[in-house]
């Protein structure tokens, strides 16, 4: 179940999408996100809604494997939608037993979860479509200019894209952890919360420790393969933009125009 | 002087408690010197704990040794400014293949190392495309590692030491991770390495088979080097293998057997051919 996170990996296929600099990606996520916020009624939801549809169209990624990824935050999701729906002062809509629905919690509950919905998705259609090296060579260049007020662009950017390749092997990794303990009588699935929590120490010590060793190992091969920071190193895959990517560029451009547009007419 | 040699290397290794006091010193490698020609293919052997991995880190400068001299293509070790040099003359795979691999990509893992080292961006895809080929792995190049089988990630890793035009490899028990057939995969990997590019490769293992093709063998044993010589001569000593708690192939192990029951057979049977030829023979 652990393994079904999609968040965070690469889908490997041939798209438009996947072949765009990942500084139009980047970029282009960081509007959409900034976007969803800015949006006062539900047309403006409408048009991020069809621009996602096409952008999903064009990488070629399953949308059931984006859903997939979805799940594991499904949980959050509820929550937030839940203390919103219940805990917004207001006119009241319904209640029953000590809970009650207002016309504004709803509205807002409503609203939380298509942003929250819609962010998730966009940006895993992000890291679908661009591998973490490519991401963070992105994020590398964007950032360059920081580097005058002595910020680590480089060593962030390298921490960023190790965090990314481990996050599968210890997503499998957990899992593996999890039937070893369940096979030796660990229970995780009933008791409280205390108790629950409790009985996520076995799985989270072993798994910490074999992090370490993982960093540890990580870190000498690097080395090996004489790895010394950014300094006085080539790209085999230098960012230089393309026609294709102006035209991402101007898509996203024409997006946010018409999206913050509609987005923000006062329809009531 | 050849590709790596040694000279009384000795390391150790500090001992401490809970608290962090020096309990005292364990010496992994003890007095090894030993010369290493190039092109040749030397198997390191010795079981778990017999400092074979402590000595094979000195060659790619992860460790300093304690006492004595390790000299990589003509460089001493020690020398801080030739660090980076003798890490690209002598390449290193290690065990566990998921913990060497950084790029999320096939071809960009390979490419690492030639970017590390300032290679011009159109060379690194030359050395990227041959170094896989030299492997059998380039149909995989657009793969991401974490759904290749183990044996094929260690041939990447391979590939990415060889991108980096090492002139000796050091594999660090490549296979301890594998099953037989990765197992089997990587070998033969290896062994074109060095056949056809004419690579030196000292591979460090416990599985006995493995160093059957080797031109030199090394046997370990509490930091000492405790046999050398060639795989025939390593394995007609049974029983002083089995004293280094080390396991001889079956098919030596039977010819062994064989002889000390009368069987009137050569010494160093390597492989089940070899013994059928020779079984034939005496009829």
């Amino acid at each position: 179940m652990l393994r079904d996170i999609t968040l965070g990996q690469y889908y490997q296929t041939e798209s438009v999408v996947h072949r765009l600099d990942p500084r139009v990606k980047l970029g282009g996520t960081l509007l959409f996100i900034i976007s969803l916020f800015l949006f006062r009624n539900f047309l403006g939801y409408g048009v991020a809604v069809v621009f996602l549809g096409v952008v999903i169209g064009l990488s070629h990624v399953p949308f059931r494997y984006i859903v997939k990824g979805m799940r594991a935050i499904l949980f959050l999701l509820l929550i937030t939608v839940f203390f919103n729906l219940f805990l917004t002062p207001g006119t009241e809509l319904v209640s029953f037993w000590k809970l009650t629905i207002t016309v504004e919690g709803l509205r807002m509950a409503v609203n939380i979860a298509v942003r929250l919905t819609m962010l998730i998705i966009g940006s895993s259609i992000m890291t679908l479509t661009t591998t973490p090296n490519n991401l963070t060579d992105g994020m590398e260049k964007m950032m360059k200019p920081l580097k005058l007020f002595r910020v680590p662009v480089h060593e962030v950017a390298m921490i960023m894209s190790i965090a990314l390749r481990f996050i599968p092997i210890l997503l499998e990794e957990t899992d593996k952890i999890m039937k070893a303990q369940i096979a030796r009588g660990a229970d995780f699935e009933t008791g409280n919360i205390v108790k629950r929590a409790r009985a996520l120490v076995p799985l989270l010590v072993p798994l910490f420790i074999s992090a370490f060793r993982r960093a540890n190992d990580l870190a000498m091969a690097m080395e090996a393969r004489c790895y010394r920071g950014g300094e006085g190193r080539t790209k085999m895959k230098p960012l230089v933009y393309q026609k294709r990517d102006r035209i991402g560029y101007l898509c996203i451009l024409c997006y946010l125009a018409v999206g913050i547009t509609v987005g923000r007419l006062t329809l009531f | 002087m050849g590709i790596v040699k040694t000279k009384d290397l000795t390391y150790e290794y500090v001992r401490r408690d809970e608290e962090g006091n020096v309990e005292g010193f364990t010496t992994a490698v003890d007095q090894v010197s030993l010369d290493i020609r190039k092109g040749e293919f030397v198997a390191i052997l010795g079981h778990n704990g017999s400092g074979k991995s402590t000595l094979a880190k000195h060659f790619n400068v992860i460790l300093n040794p304690t006492e004595g001299t390790v000299w990589v293509d003509g460089m001493n070790t020690s020398e801080q400014e030739r660090v980076w040099d003798i890490r690209q003359r002598a390449g290193m795979v290690f065990q566990n293949p998921d913990n060497q691999i950084i790029g999320q990509v096939v071809e960009e893992d390979v490419g690492f190392g030639p970017e590390n080292m300032g290679i011009p961006t159109k060379e690194i895809w030359e050395r990227v495309e041959e170094s896989l080929k030299a492997v059998g792995m380039y149909e995989y190049r657009k793969h991401s590692p974490n759904k290749l089988s183990g044996g094929q990630k260690q041939r990447v890793s391979i590939a990415g030491v060889l991108a980096m035009h090492p002139k000796c490899i050091v594999l660090d028990e490549p296979t301890a991770m594998l099953d037989p057939s990765g197992r089997r995969e990587v070998i033969r990997a290896v062994r074109g390495l060095n056949d056809v590019e004419g690579i030196t490769v000292i591979l460090i293992t416990h599985y006995m088979e493995e160093i059957i093709h080797a031109d030199r063998v090394f046997v370990m044993d509490s930091g000492k080097i405790a046999m050398e010589g060639t795989p025939r001569e390593i394995f007609s000593q049974v029983e002083r293998l089995k004293e280094l708690r080390l396991d001889v192939p079956q098919v030596t192990l039977l010819a062994y057997e064989l002889q000390k029951k009368g069987v009137r057979l050569p010494d160093g049977i390597l492989t089940a051919r070899e013994l059928a030829d020779a079984l034939a023979e005496m009829r």
